[in-house]
């Protein structure tokens, strides 16, 4: 018998849904064959991950506090996605972003009050995603420099940039050597949900999510978009200023990134300190693949990661497993995702 | 080949057909496009696999799981888009794919190879110029001596003469004759008919995946008989032609030259001026600098010198002119006419949705029932509006994108190319789109097919190597036998008068 895999005449939606559901068991096949290799039961693994992410209310608000980040790095992934840029550099977006807030928090946050602190963060934790990504942004567009390198080698250098500022200039005096600022003034903290840690960055993801959505179907900007990354000749030919749109969606999509580094400053942290680098640029990959890279779905697509992200903590204590396996879940996961898309375009056929 | 079929999604390739190669024969393969010519030899050439049928060569029969197992077989083909690396050498590319020598290569000894076996079939080529400094005509013989120097016994054309200029394809005619005499055969792939009366011994005609005709050429009593085979019905291609007045000048060039996209000069010294109210062809071979021309006038490139007025502004600086009011049919209909993956609303408002967006808004459903209308009426058959485009076949897409720019009544219409590669059917109705768009504005026809340029211009230019030969007037019927020799750069008893 043989197997031919023959080209469908137009991608299959529902063989992409199921594609996704079939990746998505195989990626927790995987994930058991690498617990075996640990000695752990899967089975048991998987309940005490789920237990952990979904056990209590709490344990599902810490799953909602993962997400926050994910969500608006998922949504930078998808705008710059859009337009077939790759931001590999939420990482340092994000960072960046941090870096913006915490500026403002120090400085001028004791002398504010909390509506202008926050709001001035926001705008600065924004900006400084935003015009960090549009360094890789202005490369791309300008020069036709690789954006997938630049943006993901910008990452080293924002990451020890911040920790020049935690470990350097803007060290807390009284830290008694932790790597840290000072904790800021509560002016510059946002507001949480009562008896959690889940703080006002999730109403920042959904409402970028609802506003991206419509952008996408419903202004002159989201068709533009949909014409350049389908096809950036047709898109040259009917007059699209290409090079504008590349540095704006890449400034847009540093800006959600860095919201989310504001976020986790203001809303979990209260301080720039070590440990607000751990990943979410690079998972916000995943979100955005994962959901397709439509808006509303990378609500979900967060909610999802974050929740093998808590799970896979809950595996630390629990089973003495070390918590990266939520990592490596993860990575299998889009490993394939992204491998599914194959069954989206081709149908396989078995012939005897 | 005994009753090869093969099924794609959607079609019926060929449908059980049988064709029998003689050595030391010239064997035409005719047909209209998608007829199955070009799948039938993927087949021969191992590129596909049948779904039914087999492959006989002389007792026995053979299976071929890639070009490479065909090729052992002595069976190769040279594609319509030549298979060649640009920035090799013409010897580099001849050893390309061969099992020796394994490791180290002796280039003295490959050049000595290389004019061997050109010398054998009087195909002159020097071994060390870069395949990209060859002429198209050049690098076909490249892979014609790719194969021959792999001992092919037949030998597979796919529409060879598509990028040919006359003088060339009298050489290509040449080179084919003498490699029957060495006892190899030929397959000609081609919807030519004169090429099939000038050079074929054996003819088959294809329709629909079919095998209709297997003729001789003593056989056949007129060409009109041959497209009849061909098409399945008596073709008419004449298109009525009312005059109409002329108006104001639409588009004008003065003395323009531009580059092509590796910065050599593409053409020069243009200078013309299109009319509403007529059709201006631009007619040339392939390659004669006509696309650069056409991406200058619309901005996609820039000019280097002389002046453009485009509606009575100014062009020509490399920015893509706005497509509000003027229609532009480019050549490249999939890679750049059309958005392949997305639906045919967001490619019908491709030129156009500017003039829907209120502010930055953007709304495209309300639009769907006009653009349907639009569909019926230039005559698209899609299944509905929310397919891809890509799921189209040629001839409607090339009617979507025509029904997209005259939707705008433009004042200006350039066609590039716009009935290349379809059949005769779809030609027919963009002719005659066409013909009705003279009536409220200018063409600008740019195509290398004659019989089409003859049939709907008004006045016609030829392009020859980047200049204009000369422009003459359609009903100046004296002259009209001069197009096809100015086409290959001739240019009878004029020579002291320059080109403009």
């Amino acid at each position: 018998m043989k197997v031919v895999f023959e080209r469908r005449l137009a991608p299959s939606k529902t063989a992409s849904w199921v594609g996704l559901g079939v990746s998505i068991i195989l990626a927790l096949f995987m994930g058991s064959v690498i617990f075996l290799s640990v000695g752990a039961n899967p089975l048991r693994a998987y309940g005490v991950m789920l237990l952990g992410a979904f056990g209590s209310l709490y344990d599902l608000s810490e799953v909602l506090v993962k997400a926050i980040p994910l969500m608006l790095c998922g949504l930078a992934v998808a705008v710059s996605a859009k337009i077939h840029i790759w931001n590999i550099g939420g990482e340092g977006q994000l960072a960046l972003g941090g870096m913006g807030a915490a500026a403002v928090a120090l400085f001028f946050a004791p002398h504010l009050p909390s509506f202008m602190a926050i709001s001035l963060m926001v705008v600065a934790g924004f900006f400084a995603g935003g015009l960090w990504a549009s360094i890789a942004g202005y490369l791309k567009a300008k020069m036709e420099v690789n954006e997938i390198l630049t943006s993901l080698m910008l990452n080293y250098v924002a990451i020890y940039w911040m920790e020049n500022l935690y470990f350097g200039p803007w060290k807390d005096p009284m830290g008694m050597g932790f790597p840290g600022t000072a904790i800021f003034p509560q002016s510059a903290w946002l507001p949480r949900f009562p008896e959690t840690r889940v703080h006002l960055g999730l109403a920042f993801g959904i409402a970028a999510a609802i506003v991206l959505q419509w952008a996408f179907s419903r202004t002159r900007w989201g068709y533009e978009v949909r014409v350049i990354g389908e096809n950036p000749k047709a898109a040259r030919y009917a007059g699209i200023p290409i090079s504008r749109h590349i540095l704006w969606a890449m400034f847009l999509s540093g800006g959600l990134a860095g919201l989310a580094g504001l976020a986790e400053v203001s809303g979990i942290h209260y301080r720039l300190q070590q440990g607000l680098a751990v990943g979410y640029g690079y998972i916000g990959i995943i979100v955005a693949w994962l959901s397709r890279l439509h808006p509303m779905g990378i609500i979900l697509g967060a909610i999802f990661l974050a929740s093998i992200l808590v799970g896979g903590d809950q595996l630390q204590s629990v089973m003495h497993l070390p918590s990266s396996v939520g990592l490596v879940l993860e990575g299998t996961l889009l490993f394939f995702v992204l491998g599914s898309d194959f069954l989206s375009r081709y149908r396989i056929k078995f012939i005897m | 080949m005994k009753g090869i079929t093969k099924q794609f999604p959607g079609v019926l390739a060929n449908d059980h057909v049988d064709l029998e190669i003689e050595p030391g024969k010239i064997h035409a393969l005719l047909g209209e496009n998608g007829a199955g010519k070009t799948t039938l030899m993927n087949i021969l050439s191992g590129r596909y696999r049948p779904d039914e049928g087999e492959i006989v060569i002389g007792p026995k029969s053979v299976r071929f799981n890639s070009p490479k197992d065909a090729l052992r077989w002595g069976i190769g083909m040279v594609y319509q888009h030549f298979m060649l690396i640009p920035n090799q050498t013409v010897a580099e590319n001849l050893i390309l794919g061969l099992d020796a020598p394994r490791f180290l290569l002796r280039r003295s000894k490959m050049k000595i190879e290389v004019e061997r076996v050109g010398k054998s079939y009087s195909l002159s080529l020097a071994p060390d110029l870069f395949i990209d400094e060859l002429s198209l005509g050049q690098q076909q013989r490249v892979e014609i001596l790719k194969l021959l120097y792999r001992n092919v016994e037949i030998l597979i054309l796919d529409e060879p003469t598509a990028v040919l200029t006359p003088p060339e394809i009298d050489e290509l005619f040449r080179t084919l004759k003498s490699i029957v005499r060495k006892g190899k055969a030929v397959i000609f792939i081609t919807h030519k008919l004169e090429e099939v009366m000038e050079i074929a011994d054996r003819i088959t005609i294809l329709r629909k995946g079919r095998v209709v005709a297997n003729l001789l050429p003593e056989e056949v009593e007129s060409r009109s008989e041959l497209a009849r085979l061909m098409v399945g019905r008596e073709v008419v291609l004449k298109v009525d032609k009312a005059p109409v007045p002329l108006r104001e000048i639409v588009l004008e060039l003065r003395d323009c030259s531009g580059m092509d996209a590796r910065g050599h000069l593409a053409f020069q010294h243009i200078s013309f001026a299109v009319r509403r109210g007529e059709i201006f062809a631009i007619v040339g071979v392939a390659g004669n600098g006509q696309s650069e021309l056409v991406s200058a006038i619309t901005g996609l490139r820039p000019m280097r010198t002389g002046e453009v007025l485009l509606l009575g502004r100014s062009t020509g600086r490399g920015v893509p002119v706005p497509l509000e009011s003027i229609g532009f049919i480019p050549e490249d209909r999939m890679g750049m006419g059309s958005l392949p993956n997305l639906d045919l609303v967001d490619n019908l408002l491709l030129t156009s949705y500017s003039r829907y967006c209120k502010g930055g808004l953007f709304n495209k459903e309300p639009l769907k029932k006009g653009l349907e209308g639009l569909l019926s009426r230039f005559g698209v058959v899609a299944p509905k509006i929310d397919v891809m485009a890509r799921q189209l076949s040629g001839g409607n897409l090339q009617k979507l994108i025509l029904a997209r720019e005259l939707s705008k009544d433009p004042r200006l219409l350039i066609a590039e190319q716009p009935t290349h590669g379809l059949d005769i059917g779809a030609t027919e109705e963009i002719w005659k789109e066409l013909i009705k768009q003279r009536e409220s504005a200018g063409l600008l026809l740019i195509s290398g097919d004659l019989r089409e340029v003859l049939s709907l211009s008004d006045r016609i230019g030829v392009i020859f190597r980047g200049r204009l030969m000369d422009i003459l007037s359609a009903e100046d019927v004296n002259r009209i036998g001069e197009i096809g020799p100015m086409m290959a750069g001739v240019k009878k008893g004029r020579e002291d008068e320059g080109s403009l």
